[in-house]
């Protein structure tokens, strides 16, 4: 399962902005996450992928700092990773502000400088180029003196992208940007994203329950099921032959319209779709 | 309409007045600033437990003979230690953790009121505190109120972006190197104490009112953090000296020279003010309010 993460990341002479070391994570008890490890390098853009309760979540804790692993570790920077890291930008999935709340998407960017110093921002021309900059970067500039809270899940996110890119990071975290957004703000948000990533030579890294919004984006896929990861380029990993070593059973990788399936091997078995290739093709792979 | 000059005659003169005029501006501001972001922290629930247990911290004091202030203080600030180690921000249990504190400190409040009338033989102090007497406090308590009103000014002002920013993702602000709980805790002692000042100004039951009234009213003006602050601040002052004023007029207006309790007509005046405010809005932008927008 680890084969691909002997590969070097891409252009190696650059060191990668995020490293994690094989971590391996229990809560209460329970193994989430069993020597789970890839890199990062920096313009690259990379998809933590898996179903509900695959770890997913838990890696990018542990890579936040919020969770810390039972072994292993993680270097940002090519340092331990701690928390306040200021080369760190995340995205968090959802947003808890109350829905009328006076505070206007551009308020929330300006809290991507200085949200996290007490007392109160004093307002000068060059807070505000900054933030009217960014404003334009993630093309906010229709809702940037909206409300927060009443904007739709694509502009929300847009805004959250603005507020965590004006410290200037060079690591980007993203909690499932793509949950609840519709299929147009979906596929801005990630062309967005890798505007973003090839621009400003910043490394993103999110967590997706689908991999077929990304498919057109990544470089990087870290896949993950039961705990383990497989990780490498999309095509090193998003095949029968890994994701069925990773799984410990067969399961059917199909390509099918530009996206791709997942499935067990029985259940493709049992249904025979015409259209699909046969079981017996993708074992000889 | 001479009602109300006549009325209102020697209204600035009037001792009783002056105090009340004092303490419910000093009140009304605080009250203004800690009620917006209940608002935008979505922790109004707090307020409401932070007047039952005000209530039962008052009507303690005055069995052991200290000032009801002292009562609010200190059992408001407790409680807010406490509401924050057990957790009571998340929004799961909140209601029913509420609804337990308040029901407890509300049955406490009638033991200690029932102990205090027979103990101290003054009938007045039941409703004193549960829903104020501004005419009746003691000038000696300004200094103190101002001190408080300080203390919160303080809190709020410093924790001013950490606040907005853990009400936005507590998640967040956590990686970004915020203390959450720290600032939690600190928001809630100012929220305690904004609830301890409207106790003496409008009752403990009704403190809440002074808290959200202005805030939730100034939500429909202005999208903007510090004005939302000022607006609020403004219409709470206003609310106050206006229902001082018709509980003031009003004791003319009867025969037996008993006018309305100026709690009543205060929380009144916040009250028509949202209405209208409310009202006004949806009629200008013929659009349909935030809230409305929430039930949708």
């Amino acid at each position: 399962m680890s084969s691909a993460e002997r590969t070097p990341a891409v252009g190696s002479e650059v060191p990668d902005v995020l490293v994690v070391e094989d971590i391996s994570v229990a809560l209460g008890g329970r193994t989430i996450l069993d020597r789970v490890g890839f890199r990062a390098a920096p313009g690259s853009f990379t998809g933590l992928i898996g179903s509900n309760g695959t770890g997913k979540t838990t890696l990018l804790k542990t890579i936040l700092g919020i969770i810390r692993p039972t072994a292993g570790r993680v270097l940002i920077g090519g340092k331990a990773g701690s928390r306040r890291d200021p080369i760190v930008g995340y995205v968090p999935q959802k947003i808890e502000l109350e829905p009328d709340a006076p505070l206007r998407a551009r308020d929330l960017i300006g809290l991507g400088l200085d949200g996290h110093r007490f007392g109160v921002s004093r307002p000068s021309a060059n807070r505000r180029r900054l933030i009217d900059a960014m404003i334009h970067g993630v093309n906010a500039a229709d809702f940037a003196d909206r409300r927060v809270g009443l904007l739709s899940g694509g502009e929300q996110q847009r805004v959250m992208i603005a507020h965590a890119l004006i410290s200037r990071p060079r690591l980007l975290l993203l909690d499932e940007p793509l949950a609840n957004l519709d299929i147009t703000s979906s596929h801005e948000v990630v062309q967005l994203l890798r505007h973003i990533a090839t621009d400003q030579n910043i490394a993103i890294v999110l967590t997706a329950h689908d991999m077929n919004p990304l498919l057109q984006a990544m470089n990087r896929v870290v896949y993950l099921a039961g705990g383990r990861a497989a990780s490498g380029t999309t095509a090193e990993v998003v095949r029968t032959e890994t994701l069925s070593e990773l799984y410990g059973h067969h399961v059917e990788v199909i390509h099918a319209g530009g996206r791709v399936l997942v499935a067990a091997g029985e259940i493709v078995d049992e249904n025979d779709p015409p259209t699909l290739p046969s079981r017996g093709q993708s074992e000889g792979v | 309409m001479d009602l109300w000059p006549h009325a209102l005659s020697g209204f600035f003169s009037n001792q009783p007045v002056r105090t009340a005029l004092a303490v419910s501006t000093i009140t009304a501001l605080v009250s203004a600033l800690v009620g917006v972001f209940a608002v935008i922290r979505g922790q109004s629930f707090a307020g409401h437990a932070f007047s039952g247990i005000g209530a039962a911290g008052g009507s303690g004091a005055v069995l052991v003979g200290l000032q009801p202030l002292i009562g609010f203080v200190s059992m408001n600030v407790a409680a807010a230690v406490v509401m924050e180690m057990i957790g009571l921000r998340r929004a799961r249990g909140r209601n029913l953790a509420t609804g337990i504190v308040l029901g407890v400190s509300l049955g406490l409040s009638a033991l200690f009121l029932s102990l205090d009338m027979t103990h101290t033989s003054r009938s007045g102090t039941t409703i004193s505190i549960l829903f104020g007497s501004l005419f009746t406090v003691d000038p000696s308590l300004i200094p103190a109120v101002a001190v408080i009103a300080l203390v919160v000014a303080g809190l709020i002002a410093a924790l001013y972006r950490p606040l907005l920013l853990t009400s936005v993702s507590s998640e967040l602000a956590f990686v970004r190197g915020v203390p959450v709980r720290l600032v939690g805790i600190g928001y809630l002692v100012a929220l305690a104490l904004a609830v301890s000042l409207a106790a003496v100004t409008i009752g403990a039951i009704l403190s809440t009112a002074l808290l959200v009234g202005p805030a939730a009213t100034v939500l429909h003006l202005t999208k903007r953090t510090g004005a939302a602050l000022a607006a609020a601040a403004a219409l709470g002052v206003a609310s106050c000296w206006i229902g001082i004023a018709i509980s003031y007029a009003s004791a003319s207006w009867s025969t037996d020279a008993r006018g309305w309790p100026v709690s009543f007509c205060i929380v009144a005046v916040v009250f028509v003010f949202y209405l209208s405010v409310s009202y006004l809005t949806r009629l200008r932008h013929g659009f349909v309010s935030p809230h409305q927008q929430l039930v949708k």
